[in-house]
């Protein structure tokens, strides 16, 4: 049994999503493991960022299940159980499970713990490096009321919540290499900082799924290689799962436990790096070539 | 000759000449009809059609000469202006000057009555100017209530009116009401309700503005941008349209008068034994009431500006910047945005109640003609004079706009002989002159008078983040 099947954080069941005539995502079913890496690969149009948008409940699927299981892997009943009580959200034993595509946006955040970057970057850029961090731990930080007194009236309470926020933007900072940018517009940085900002801001929102449409893209060969370390720290340091899309094989091949292809929005293959570099089909659509000639490939591959 | 040869080429002379012929005859073609033919009834006897056509030569006359001009200076072809980057010792300067202005600003704001007493030469003639101060306060109050809705959280509201109305209409017919009245005389003394009304109720009309704030703000804020402009101006018309049609309530278009004067906080401004100025060993002067008054708002209004100055270190206050600068990056972190939309709104509404007791505890009567759109419009274009989000620029463009609306009241010196002669009303022009001078303002500074944002928390260095990387909100 594959690692990402027998404990899954995100299970994704055929998912499809339709855009009046067009079938951006058709059909398609994956598992992402928890504490792995696991990308999204395809060519462009495939569906990929479609799928991101399910997953965070920007879109609404027009039919699948997205399966959350946080805490512990959840088993086949509970699911089922979930998914008939008409409900998003329940505890379970160790954790909790939720349906994705039954919570609005926000709460697909906040209380389903996913965050997510964008493929065009959306910092918040008239503010500082540090406000954006502090934005995004605004649940943490409004427990206890948007308005609350506490915070109304600057009280100590307050004040060391506050401080705990601000250290940890600052850690953050450190970690991607900010600190000294802290007090600048985030508009102002380049973009490769923008880009790591941005994963950096969604981090603090504490998740347990993190989605990321395209990190490397546009980046140059340093900052390329400041954001694989990012990847590998995020990986190593934190109990955070990773989805990603990437189009960078250097970067998907280097980092991810688990990859899986789209094309057309249908999935055409699923597996562990190696697996993914040998698969004929993926071969044939990353260099554009048509069905007869897959056929001639896997004859010669002899499956 | 200077003017040819500053153009350089006289290529550019003679195109400057032909575009100013050319405006002029368009300038003439199109003011014959509108000027050159004038209609005028003679004693209920037939119309008759004078022409002035001298007076249409005159302004085409005027239009080529000020083309002319500008084409030749501003409009210059291949004219490159020149910006300088602003010398360090200037930044310093400016910088110095702007952390000496608010305690400044504040200082005089609190001294502003004593120096009125003063430069009027006592109570009784200071009385204008106090008034003035009250009412320019009172914008002032309105803009910073408007600011955190329009200026943080990036929601254009055309119907702010409409909480300042709930606010006086709340405070009026509480404190005209009889059962009311006769509840707390049973239990608090005949003279409670007429002594201590205003500060029972101020806090009411906070609160039940802002409780309109979210009735209103529910439906309407999931829409965005233009849409949400027209609701909420639609919803300012209502609320109006209700005043004036509920007549059972609300007395209609007449309005609701003798509602109780201002008290020293129980203590009545009045010349009998337990007035104000018996208590206190003075001579008695209806001014009392009037400085009284100001202080009041100027204690409102520096509450709006603390709670907004808190609100924005706080995270519901950074939420409504990051709402305004991008609400879909902001859903992706988990912020329930209408929630956050709904305080904004209801807060700010808050505000506009308290301005609105306020206004009806002044003026002793309300009525539906107070509360117009051109209020709105007003208290925007303070708001945005000012520069979104910036406390200083807005109190700056309301005294500027109020105060200077006033001021154009009185440009008697216009009427002089050598001016425009006795008969011209300067006051009929204000509008205009204060239109034109909403444009030219707008034109220099865009994005308003003070159009940078501070930094809401540092760690090394407060810096200002420059306007164009600020966003101004899409509703
Ligand atoms: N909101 C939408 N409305 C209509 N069609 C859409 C919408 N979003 C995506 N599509 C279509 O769905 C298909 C898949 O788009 P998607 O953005 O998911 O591709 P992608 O795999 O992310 O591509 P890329 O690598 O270019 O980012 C495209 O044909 C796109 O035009
Ligand atoms: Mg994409």
């Amino acid at each position: 049994m594959r690692s990402w099947d027998r404990d899954p954080i995100l299970s994704v069941d055929h998912l499809s999503m339709r855009f009046g005539g067009l079938l951006a995502v058709g059909d398609v079913s994956f598992r992402v493991g928890r504490g792995e890496v696991t990308a999204v690969i395809g060519p462009n149009g495939a569906g990929k960022t479609t799928v991101f948008n399910c997953i965070t409940g920007f879109y609404k699927p027009s039919m699948g299940r997205l399966a959350l299981a946080q805490g512990v892997p959840a088993s086949a009943a509970e699911i089922h159980d979930l998914t008939r009580m008409g409900r998003a959200s329940v505890k379970t034993a160790g954790g909790s499970l939720h349906l994705l595509e039954r919570l609005p946006d926000h709460k697909v955040a906040s209380v389903a713990k996913v965050a997510r970057t964008f493929q065009n970057i959306r910092l918040f850029s008239g503010m500082t490096a540090l406000e954006n961090l502090l934005v995004a731990q605004h649940m943490g930080l409004t427990e206890s009321g948007l308005l609350s007194p506490a915070a109304l009236f600057n009280l100590p309470s307050w004040r060391r919540k506050e401080e705990k926020a601000v250290h940890r933007a600052i850690q953050w900072l450190e970690r991607i290499n900010l600190l000294d940018r802290a007090d600048d517009p985030a508009g102002e940085l380049p973009y490769g900082d923008q880009r790591r900002l941005e994963i950096a801001r969604a981090m603090c929102s504490d998740p347990v799924l993190l989605c990321l449409d395209e990190p490397a893209a546009g980046l140059n060969p340093r900052e390329s290689l400041a954001l694989n370390d990012l990847l590998r720290t995020i990986r190593n340091e934190f109990a955070t799962s990773l989805l990603l899309i990437e189009h960078d094989m250097s970067v998907v091949m280097g980092i991810s436990d688990h990859i899986i292809v789209l094309e057309y929005g249908r999935k055409i293959a699923d597996g562990t790096p190696e697996e993914i570099r040998t698969d004929p089909r993926v071969i044939a659509a990353y260099l554009g070539v048509d069905e007869e000639a897959v056929e001639a490939v896997e004859a010669e591959v002899g499956i | 000759m200077t003017a040819t040869a500053s153009p350089g080429t006289p290529g550019v002379l003679g195109a400057a000449i032909k575009d100013a012929l050319i405006s002029a005859v368009l300038t003439a073609l199109l003011l014959t009809p509108l000027v050159g033919f004038r209609a005028t009834e003679d004693g209920g006897g037939p119309l008759i059609l004078t022409y002035r056509f001298g007076l249409v030569a005159i302004f085409a006359g005027i239009v080529a000469v000020l083309r002319l001009v500008l084409n030749l200076t501003l409009w210059r072809p291949g004219r490159t202006r020149v910006k300088r980057p602003p010398s360090p010792a200037l930044v310093a300067f400016t910088d110095r000057i702007g952390t000496a202005a608010k305690p400044a600003f504040f200082v005089l704001l609190v001294i502003y009555p004593v120096l009125a007493v003063l430069a009027s030469g006592g109570l009784g003639p200071s009385r204008y100017w106090i008034d003035i101060g009250i009412y320019i306060l009172t914008y002032v109050m309105l803009g910073w209530g408007l600011n955190i809705v329009v200026g943080l959280a990036g929601l254009l509201d055309l119907g702010y009116v409409a909480f300042y109305a709930v606010g006086a209409y709340t405070f009026a017919l509480l404190s005209t009401s009889v059962p009311v009245s006769d509840f707390f005389a049973g239990a608090l003394g005949a003279d409670f309700w007429r002594l201590w009304s205003f500060w029972v109720c101020l806090p009411a009309c906070g609160l039940l503005a802002a409780m309109w704030g979210v009735i209103l703000g529910f439906p309407v804020l999931r829409l965005r941008g233009d849409y949400l402009a027209i609701v909420t101006l639609a919803f300012g018309e209502i609320i109006r349209l209700v005043l004036i049609n509920w007549v059972d309530l609300t007395n209609g278009g007449a309005g609701i008068s003798s509602i109780p004067p201002i008290t020293f906080f129980g203590i009545p401004f009045s010349s009998g034994d337990d007035g104000f100025a018996a208590l206190f060993g003075l001579t008695f002067d209806p001014m009392h009431r009037n400085i009284f008054l100001y202080f009041i708002i100027l204690g409102l209004a520096g509450l709006t500006a603390v709670a907004t100055i808190r609100l924005r270190r706080m995270p519901v206050g950074r939420a409504w910047e990051a709402l305004r600068e991008d609400e879909i990056a902001c859903r992706s972190l988990g912020i329930n945005t209408t929630l956050t939309k709904l305080t904004a709104f209801s807060i700010g509404a808050m505000f506009g109640g308290f301005a609105g007791a306020f206004f009806a505890v002044r003026i002793r009567f309300v009525s539906p003609e107070s509360f117009t759109f051109l209020e709105s419009a007003v208290i925007l274009a303070i708001v945005v004079l000012g520069g979104l989000g910036s406390q200083i620029g807005v109190a700056v463009s309301a005294i500027l706009l109020i105060g200077g609306m006033e001021m154009l009241r009185n440009l008697t010196f216009l009427k002089s002989d050598w001016l425009l002669g006795p008969d011209f009303d300067p006051s009929l022009y204000r509008m205009l002159i204060f239109g034109f001078a909403m444009v030219a303002v707008m034109a220099w500074r865009p994005r308003g008078l003070v159009s940078s944002r501070l930094a809401t928390i540092f760690l090394k260095q407060r810096k200002k983040v420059s306007a164009d990387l600020v966003a101004e909100g899409h509703g």
